[in-house]
């Protein structure tokens, strides 16, 4: 691999990432003028300043893969352990430290400085990466904040107050009087606030929408359009300016992308960078009409994950879905193959068999189903929910049979249902075992190994769809032959690229390219 | 986009007993009340929002539109997260106990709890009866996680309650049962997905709900107690009170000039709707406006004051 400064290629990234600075004249002045020290004088930042500096493309690559790595596992504890849990910070601790980034307030010198610089150069590069489609965006800010939660509350509280006065971030103290006539609400409202606490530290009134987090779940006092806001949850503000923040600057960011995606030599990184993490996302539709609508009762049973079995049996049932349902599941038979016109046939005849008529299904429902498959509206093809997205988002309530039945259905009906479904005791406790471990993707895989009689799954489950390819090969003896395919094609493969005569660039980029895909293998 | 919420009787089907999906009489509105109650506190005094209009929706529920400007700017965010503050049930059909309270109880949860202690014995225990049947009994037992309790002897299902209450304050751990057991059969039931999109529809006021005729009028808060579904004017009953003969207007047509003429056909078409039923519910809604109206002016004042634009 090349290691020279390529100044063509980094005078373009510059330019790019300095439109940003345009935003912020006056500090750009003073950067231009300080010293290194000067330049990363805390481990923690803002990201508000594009760096400014060549550098090559090696570290350029290497940079932006090891960051993403990091965000990679911020997203994999956040879903397997409680978020501040132990468990969670032992892991990301030992992350951060073994991919070397900044962490804690250490002002360790020479190293300490490279870390810093590592930190504020990726996450620009990863921005080039992740601005251009609103999923995207979504991640990357989703992770960047989980990130940035934890090392600022790792940090000591002086450094807490330090970051707060470098970045010029002045919130409303709440006054002595007003905190002793509150004392009670506000100790009744948070957690592990006590009478002594709020005597002696600052309390924080902010209007309410710049506190949501702490407004959603209800971990804060609430008055007259104020949430008061004791100084050891003043992360919860901070992470909320560094949202806003952001996702401007993601914005912005994507209207400048042109120019960089033009140079090759950055293209192909970036395009891989934004693909790695979401592997499959079953959008685009192979094997449309390989399935037939007589085949989904026996394959609900056979193939389906139990959300999706779930799901069809109350349709069956109650020859009824509410929208969350209808999405969760249509989406998925879209991804398994089923075209338009079997869709709508499909719900058509159930919904018929209940309450609703066949106009009012082709005025009402049929226009949602076309909706699912790009046919109306905006027409986005939406892509079938991954099970990151149906355990975290939209929980069911009274009425619904969406979500996760591991994440959302208590677990003695969980437990029943297994029952009735002929898992075997043993079986069920480990899937219990698993639940009460949060890890419902790992419940989810146990159940595939029950239902398919297997040891080992065999995969790293994290999309419904997923769950029923997988169950499909098993099922169709595919999964052992292909194995076998693979590697005899990989030995036939590996004589020839040794005797290609010349490598231009992208195509050796492009197979370094394969190596990334080794980086993020789930383990 | 004002933050509206939609409270729908089907959604407390499960706790009931009464009616069950588009039906509802006089025993269940008392949930409507109770949850026009909490919401509208909860709006005034935590959120600081002044403007507020609680609609009938013509069948089975009630919306709430709130129109102050800072309510009008919320980001999507920010209103999921007014509907998640709000949010005390949680689950579906796969839950069965669905409200868990801990220590601390916010501030929110007792003014909640305070609202509907006050409804909850006529209610509960004696119009839906939720401790009189062995069927019902059965129901609020498995909302307890072991069988703490059961009612052998004990039929006064009042006596029932105050048992079980006490039971709750002397159990370990379980000093909260009773409260969860309000909530969970009365606390509002809201559709998050309603309140969080800038682009969802709903009814609008003084439209007819097309499957009972009745008109989506205003409720007056401060008669929300001696509010009847059942008495709101349907699209006919409106009619049929603009076909009355206008005895009274029949002087004024004699005394009008034909240029006049016009602006009087007007006039009498303005006045109809003050011989109707509807005239009361106009009331309502031009309170609210004035309302609304005199804040406007108040804070354009102040700008202009503040701008030294005299």
């Amino acid at each position: 691999m090349k290691d020279v400064t390529l100044s063509s290629f980094s005078k373009l990234v510059v330019q790019t990432l300095s439109r940003f600075a345009m935003q912020f004249p006056g500090r750009r002045k003073k950067l231009i003028g300080s010293s290194q020290n000067d330049l990363y004088d805390h481990c923690l930042q803002f990201y508000g300043q594009p760096p400014l500096e060549n550098i090559s493309l090696t570290e350029f690559e290497t940079f932006a893969v090891e960051r993403l790595k990091l965000l990679k596992t911020v997203e994999n504890l956040g879903v397997s352990c409680v978020k501040n849990s132990e468990q969670y910070t032992k892991k990301l601790d030992a992350e951060i430290s073994s991919l070397n980034f900044p962490q804690k307030a250490e002002l360790g010198g020479i190293s300490e400085y490279e870390k810093r610089r590592k930190d504020h150069i990726s996450h620009f590069i990863l921005r080039l990466a992740y601005c251009q489609t609103e999923d995207l965006r979504r991640w990357f800010i989703q992770q960047e904040m989980d990130l940035f939660r934890y090392r600022f509350n790792d940090l000591h509280s002086k450094h807490k107050t330090d970051f707060l006065h470098k970045n010029n971030l002045k919130y409303e103290t709440v006054s002595a009087e007003e905190k002793k006539s509150l004392q009670d609400k506000l100790i009744a409202s948070s957690y592990g606030l006590s009478g002594t606490k709020v005597e002696e530290h600052d309390v924080y009134k902010v209007p309410f929408q710049d506190a949501l987090d702490l407004v959603r779940t209800r971990k804060v006092y609430l008055l007259a359009g104020n949430a008061y806001i004791p100084h050891h949850e003043i992360v919860t503000i901070v992470l909320n300016d560094f949202r806003t923040r952001l996702s401007k600057a993601l914005a912005m960011t994507a209207r400048s992308l042109p120019a960089v995606q033009s140079d090759e030599r950055l293209q192909p990184l970036l395009s891989h960078l934004s693909h790695a993490y979401v592997g499959q996302d079953y959008s685009i539709q192979k094997n449309i009409g390989k399935i037939s609508l007589e085949q989904i009762d026996a394959l609900s049973g056979k193939s389906f994950p139990l959300c999706m079995r779930h799901l069809h049996k109350a349709l069956r049932e109650n020859h009824h879905l509410r929208h969350g349902g209808r999405m969760q599941y249509g989406l998925f038979l879209k991804g398994i193959g089923l075209s338009l016109e079997q869709a709508l046939q499909f719900w058509r005849s159930e919904f018929v068999k209940g309450k609703v008529d066949a106009d009012k299904f082709d005025k009402a429902y049929a226009y949602s189903v076309r909706h699912m498959f790009g046919k109306e509206g905006k027409r986005t093809d939406y892509t079938p929910y991954s099970c990151m997205k149906v355990i975290l988002s939209n929980p069911p309530s009274q009425g619904d049979y969406h979500g996760c039945p591991f994440r959302h259905s208590d677990p003695e009906l969980l437990k029943q249902k297994l029952q009735n479904y002929k898992v075997s005791p043993s079986g069920i406790n480990q899937i219990l075992e698993l639940v009460k471990g949060m890890h419902y993707q790992l419940a989810c895989q146990k159940y595939f190994e029950l239902t398919h009689n297997v040891e080992d799954a065999g995969f790293s489950l994290n999309h419904p769809n997923q769950y029923f390819t997988e169950s499909q090969k098993l099922l169709s003896g595919g999964r052992d032959i292909k194995k076998e395919v693979d590697m005899s094609q990989r030995s036939q493969e590996n004589p020839a690229s040794v005797t290609r005569p010349s490598q231009a660039n992208s195509k050796q980029a492009h197979e370094e390219m394969g190596d990334l895909d080794s980086f993020f293998q789930d383990e | 986009k004002e933050l509206v919420f939609d409270i729908d009787m089907t959604d407390y089907d499960d706790v009931r007993r009464c009616c069950s999906a588009a039906d509802i009489c006089s025993k269940c509105w008392t949930l409507m009340t109770i949850a026009i109650r909490i919401l509208d506190r909860a709006l005034r005094e935590d959120f600081g929002f002044h403007h507020l209009l609680w609609v009938y929706s013509g069948r089975r529920g009630v919306h709430c539109w709130v129109c102050d400007d800072a309510a009008r700017k919320l980001s999507v965010a920010a209103r999921s997260a007014v509907a998640e503050y709000l949010s005390l049930i949680k689950g579906g059909e796969e839950t069965v106990r669905k409200v868990v309270l801990s220590d601390p109880i916010h501030p929110f949860i007792n003014h909640s709890l305070s609202v509907v202690e006050r409804y909850f014995c006529q209610y509960a225990i004696v119009e839906q009866d939720i401790l009189g049947s062995k069927e019902s009994v059965d129901k609020v037992l498995a909302l307890l996680p072991e069988d703490i309790l059961s009612f052998p002897e004990e039929k006064n299902p009042m006596k029932r309650w105050d048992r079980l209450c006490t039971l709750s304050s002397i159990k370990k751990g379980g000093q909260y049962f009773d409260k969860e057991i309000m909530l969970q059969y009365c606390y509002p039931r809201l559709d998050v997905n309603v309140s969080k999109g800038v682009n969802h529809l709903l009814k609008s006021p003084f439209s007819i709900h097309p499957k009972t005729g009745r008109i989506s009028v205003p409720i007056d808060l401060k008669e929300l107690n001696t509010f009847d579904p059942f008495e709101v004017p349907t699209i006919s009953l409106i009619c049929e009170e603009l076909e009355r003969p206008r005895a009274d207007e029949a002087e004024d047509d004699d005394v009008k000039d034909k240029e006049n003429e016009q602006e009087a056909g007007e006039r009498r078409r303005i006045r109809d709707y003050k011989r109707t039923s509807l005239a009361k519910y106009v009331k309502v809604f031009d309170r609210f406006l004035e309302a609304m109206a005199r804040s406007r002016k108040g804070e354009m004042l102040q700008k202009s004051d503040l701008q030294k634009d005299f």
